[in-house]
């Protein structure tokens, strides 16, 4: 789709606010650009913790899960968006049911994910063979990789409403999940309730992955949910200082990816995907070699003294 | 392929015949060749895998054939020879990223970073290949196990020897490395380099197997059986041999009920091996229920004694 239009559009010129202003004069991209300035948001907020928590395996998992979800909805006749819904936060919970032990969770995870992929291509035939008829199976595409620029006004709507009540609850329960994450017996032992927040927030990320596969493709969730997180892990230790950074750098990243991806003509997801893991392969570089170089001239300081 | 033979052939309770059927055709002989090697090789890493925790890792190794396949196509390379080229790549990218960003602990964050950016190439080539490729990624992505050449599974049938051969020589140091890293290194293994090689061999098994099973269940193939295993016995030895043989029932069972039904091969190896996980999993809990209540009443009986 973005293909076809951008043989028409104007070139990319150095006045960025004319640039500006052109981008903006597409129906589509307003709403590409409203949808992933949401979606940045919440992924930067939720994947700060996913990264604390190290449960990138059960993000990843769930956005497969959706796939899955999707897919038997739309072989069995149910609202793909409900059966979607439906499947991974049951998913989710049985995830989240497995304990907060990090030995054995991913083996527990990983063998869950076998099978629902393994339903996936169950439901993926069943779609290709007796509901569209053609084989070629192009919606089981549309799901791994989106389109952002496809986002339809109604998606926006239920995507800015869905993500604003995970914005709330996330705010609200942000203090005793940080605590609980960074540490669990302390904070059982405080009386906060560990498992219940371990459960809940694996609910609130299986709900926000799978609105935004939905939208805009699991390969684009699963970049945004980790790598902003990842970066500001790897350059600030204050937690709400971190939080605001992975959510800025996500919408930033996504912000980028859109602009390039509608002058080159590649797809906005791999534009953002790439733009972000470049990022992150920088910073996790450079404060290696920051941290050499410090470590070696206190040495060379101590050896001096 | 198979939906055309799907009306002729009809199960009958002569096994014999039933079988004799089965391996009537050479694709179907090839399809049982290939996937038995492929079984064989990955019961014995899956079972490293599961010991190391390192599902995200064998995950996404198996998802970076997706971006290895399809660069392969677009630059004209011999398909297996891309996968694992790929694969090489996403190892040294995660073992660089992991010693960089130090984080000993769990490797997640790596492996995710490594396994978006291989996402996004492969996207990025599909894009760029102007050729039909809906057919082609679904070859990727599920497999075409009833469409092997004898020439794959010659290939197949080396790599296959020579996993295992390198297997049994770094067994011993890989398992000790594996359980506990620092003793290990303390005692001279080398642990770093272990851990690469490992990577490199999940790499190699993932590119061998993805033409048979396909990316998606590659990994079945691997976690299940070897965590199934892991709830049966504490042995080694008899762990790898177990997860080796439910690898190798899996995938035998999988092809013939995919075969006489119109249904993927796929979906019935994954089936069986999560059915089979479920019940050891529920058959443990219920034994751990049985014994804990039957202690509870002996301990009841003797303060009843005492009193």
């Amino acid at each position: 789709m973005s293909v076809i239009i951008a043989g028409a559009l104007p070139p990319f010129t150095l006045n960025l606010w004319q640039d500006l202003q052109v981008i903006l004069s597409y129906d589509f991209m307003r709403q590409a650009l409203l949808a992933g300035t949401i979606l940045s948001i919440v992924a930067g907020l939720v994947g700060y913790f996913v990264v604390l928590r190290h449960q990138a395996f059960a993000g990843e998992s769930l956005s497969d899960v959706a796939f899955t979800g999707a897919l038997g909805g739309a072989a069995l006749g149910i609202n793909p968006f409900v059966s979607l819904i439906v499947t991974t936060v049951a998913v989710a919970l049985a995830m989240g049911g497995f304990g907060e032990r990090l030995r054995g969770r991913d083996v527990a995870i990983g063998t869950v994910l076998a099978w629902v992929l393994g339903l996936g291509v169950f439901f993926l035939s069943l779609f290709t063979t007796h509901v569209s008829g053609t084989g070629t199976g192009f919606s089981g595409v549309t799901v791994l990789f989106g389109n952002i620029l496809g986002t339809s006004i109604e998606q926006v709507r239920s995507i800015a409403l869905i993500s604003g009540m995970a914005i709330l609850v996330l705010l609200v329960i942000a203090r005793p999940l940080l605590f609980a994450s960074l540490d669990p017996d302390v904070a059982a032992a405080r009386g906060v309730p560990v498992r219940a927040l371990g459960l809940g927030f694996m609910v609130l990320l299986a709900v926000t992955v799978s609105e935004a596969t939905l939208a805009v493709g699991a390969l684009l969730v699963f970049a945004l949910l980790l790598l902003p997180a990842a970066i500001a892990h790897q350059v600030v230790s204050r937690p709400f200082v971190g939080l605001s950074l992975a959510a800025g750098l996500a919408v930033a990243f996504t912000w980028l990816g859109i602009a390039i991806g509608f002058y080159t003509g590649y797809p906005s997801s791999v534009c953002i995907s790439l733009l972000a893991f470049v990022s992150y392969v920088v910073v996790v570089g450079g404060s290696s070699r920051l941290l050499k170089t410090t470590v070696k001239n206190s040495m060379l300081s101590h050896q001096g003294r | 392929m198979h939906l055309a033979f799907a009306d002729t052939i009809s199960f009958s309770w002569d096994l014999l015949a039933d079988l004799q059927i089965l391996l009537h055709y050479h694709f179907m002989q090839n399809a049982y060749l290939a996937g038995t090697l492929v079984a064989l090789a990955a019961g014995v890493i899956g079972y490293f895998m599961v010991l190391r925790d390192q599902s995200f890792a064998g995950h996404s190794l198996a998802n970076v054939g997706f971006a290895g396949a399809t660069g392969a196509l677009l630059f004209g390379i011999t398909p297996v020879v891309g996968l694992f080229l790929a694969g090489l790549l996403a190892a040294v990218g995660i073992q660089t990223l992991n010693v960089a960003a130090r984080q000993n602990r769990q490797s997640d964050i790596a492996v995710g970073a490594v396994f978006t950016a291989s996402l996004a190439l492969g996207f990025l080539f599909i894009h760029l290949s102007k050729a039909e490729y809906a057919a082609n990624v679904y070859n990727v992505l599920f497999g075409n196990v009833l469409g092997i050449d004898d020439v794959y599974v010659a290939v197949i049938a080396w790599s296959t020897l020579l996993l295992i051969g390198v297997f049994l020589v770094i067994a011993r140091p890989l398992f000790f490395a594996s359980i506990d890293p620092d003793v290990a290194a303390a005692h001279g293994v080398p642990v770093r380099a272990l851990s690469f090689g490992y990577l490199v061999l999940l790499a190699l098994e993932v590119a061998v197997a993805v033409q048979v099973v396909g990316v998606l269940l590659i990994f079945a193939l691997l976690v299940t059986p070897a965590a199934i295993a892991q709830y049966v016995t504490t042995r080694p030895a008899v762990a790898v041999l177990v997860a080796i043989a439910l690898a190798l029932l899996f995938t035998w069972a999988g092809l013939a009920v995919g075969y006489v039904t119109p249904y993927p091969v796929g979906f019935f190896i994954t089936t069986f091996a999560f059915a089979t996980y479920v019940l050891v999993r529920g058959g443990r809990l219920t034994r751990d229920y049985l014994v804990r209540r039957r202690a509870a009443s002996r301990l009841r009986s003797h303060a009843g004694g005492a009193v």
